[in-house]
């Protein structure tokens, strides 16, 4: 096969590959994944404060 | 030796407190020498006639510290910290992280002394000799390890978004680094690039520019996406935006690197490629910065009190300002004016000292307390200070550097009717005096700030445990 076709080729596929991803991401069945990916790192914020608390007595 | 806490996880905290503190010290030892080179434009007679403290061999000092020694300190603490309490597990390898800090500051404290012996290898960011390329592609390797081992003994199902953009950054600043830096060596410390001619300037590039939108974008990005909703106590804007941001990210920048070498020996088609994906790389870096931005949608009032939020929003607003710059220089017509000019000095500094510095500053801000068993830094109203002092410094900065570049681009190309030069190269440069001044007065503004920090972090750590209670706002 010739270069350049093989570099269009590549880039349509890269092209295709970046449509799959943005679908992907914004499809509705991944809405409530994300939305506890998102606040999965503010949960510990509670714990942390006793925590930290407690860790203070102990050192 | 990992912290005795009562939670669930025992964390590995040590390392991250050595990097976040080295991360303040290197943050004023580059800053200052780079304000020793600013004042030696102005007063060469500052070299002192010595060899060591010439410009020459002192700049390359000054962008290593702060690239290398502050940047990388500050992923290195960060990345520690968010892989092992979005993981909620503990670091890989045991003492592999130790040794990653101390391989680290060893490369650091090496760079210190071969570069103003006049040890370089002449490549731009990537100076170091060969014995100390290989101690950084080692230590590199066992910090792969120790993060990526993490992340496959992680006790969540889900890899937080920041932890993607950093084990990008890792990776791709192992391959760049590797692959910019084979040489052949001819002594302890001479070594001859495997490359020759425009390939050597394009492998050259293609690391200087992937070092700029790996370790200091996409690295920096991770950091964003956990300390900006951690310190406004909200979700990310959008996480599916955080999803195509990482990957449009990842699989453009590679490509932008021979905007550095236009009208030059690179093919012509070469250059337009690298045009035409800079210009590209618009789109994933505004969607990023509106991502992190827009975060504070519905809180904005939290930046009347909090000025690390203060510091986090306003690096975003200098990121956007120079991913916007940046695809505007890397026009090959702009960049005919641009390039050589103190234009991309100012460039450069409105993403470094903007973004990069401001934004691992409000990290660090965060952090410290968080490390030291407090509820808040020694004194919120010196962060605040601090924060405008900073500003206001890369403002000066970055104001200076603009209309001193854009003025030397047009003295540069000006001809006279007969074809002429109508200035000579000396002209532009006593036109550039007084902005070389402003540039002066910028940098010790920001490194007076360093300083502040370093005095507030002292205090914070001196302080009895707990002692600084966190002031709750309305």
């Amino acid at each position: 096969m010739d270069y350049g076709t093989l570099r269009g080729i590549i880039a349509v596929i890269i092209l295709a590959l970046f449509i799959i991803i943005v679908v992907w991401a914004y499809s509705k069945n991944r809405k409530s994944d994300f939305d506890k990916a998102a606040n999965s790192i503010l949960e510990d914020n509670h714990k942390e404060e006793i925590n930290k608390q407690e860790t203070n007595n102990n050192v | 030796m990992t912290q005795n806490d009562t939670s669930a996880v025992d964390y590995n905290f040590d390392v991250v407190r050595q990097f976040t503190v080295m991360t303040v010290i290197w943050g004023i030892v580059g800053t200052l020498v780079g304000v020793i080179i600013a004042a030696q434009l102005i007063w060469p007679a500052l070299n002192f006639d010595t060899p060591w403290l010439t410009y020459s061999r002192l700049r390359p000092l000054h962008t290593n510290a702060v690239i290398f020694a502050f940047g990388t300190s500050a992923l290195f603490a960060t990345s520690y910290y968010v892989v092992q309490r979005t993981c909620k597990t503990t670091l890989f390898g045991g003492s592999l992280a130790s040794f990653t800090f101390w391989g680290w500051q060893a490369v650091i404290v090496l760079a210190a002394i071969t570069l103003p012996l006049g040890y370089t290898s002449s490549k731009e960011y990537a100076e170091l000799e060969w014995p100390i390329d290989i101690l950084i592609a080692v230590v590199w390797v066992a910090y792969a390890i120790v993060f990526f081992g993490t992340l496959v003994k992680r006790k969540t199902s889900h890899i937080y978004v920041a932890n993607w953009f950093f084990g990008g950054f890792i990776i791709t600043v192992a391959v760049l680094h590797i692959g910019n830096s084979m040489a052949i060596p001819v002594s302890m410390m001479k070594s001859y690039s495997l490359y020759s001619g425009a390939i050597d300037a394009m492998m050259q590039w293609w690391y200087g520019h992937n070092a700029v939108g790996f370790l200091l974008t996409a690295g920096f990005l991770g950091m964003m996406y956990y300390f900006v909703p951690k310190q406004a106590e909200r979700p990310v804007y959008s996480y599916r935006l955080s999803i195509v941001h990482f990957w449009a990210l990842v699989s453009l920048y590679i490509w932008a690197g021979p905007h550095h070498l236009h009208y030059t020996a690179l093919p012509d088609w070469a250059q337009s490629v690298g045009m035409v994906m800079s210009v590209v790389l618009f789109l994933p870096s505004w969607g990023g910065m509106i991502n992190g931005i827009m975060t504070l949608s519905g809180a904005w009032h939290k930046l009347r009190h909090d000025p690390i939020l203060r510091f986090l929003i306003v690096s975003l607003s200098f990121y956007g300002m120079s991913t916007f710059e940046g695809p505007m220089m890397a026009i090959k017509s702009v960049n005919a004016l641009s390039h050589y000019t103190d234009w991309t000095i100012g460039h450069v500094h409105s993403g470094a000292l903007g973004w990069v510095a401001m934004v691992s500053i409000g990290a660090m801000y965060h952090l410290i307390p968080v490390l030291f068993g407090q509820g808040r830094m020694y004194s919120v109203k010196l962060i605040n200070v601090h924060f405008w002092m900073h500003t206001a410094g890369i403002v000066l900065y970055i104001v200076a550097m603009w209309i001193s570049g854009v003025m030397q681009g047009l003295m540069w190309r000006a001809v006279n009717t007969d074809g002429t030069l109508t200035y000579s190269f000396v002209e532009s440069l006593t036109a550039s005096y007084p902005f070389y001044f402003m540039r002066f007065l910028g940098g010790v503004l920001v490194v007076a700030g360093f300083l502040l920090m370093a005095y507030n972090m002292f205090k914070t750590i001196a302080a009895e445990d707990g002692s600084l209670k966190r002031v709750e706002q309305a």
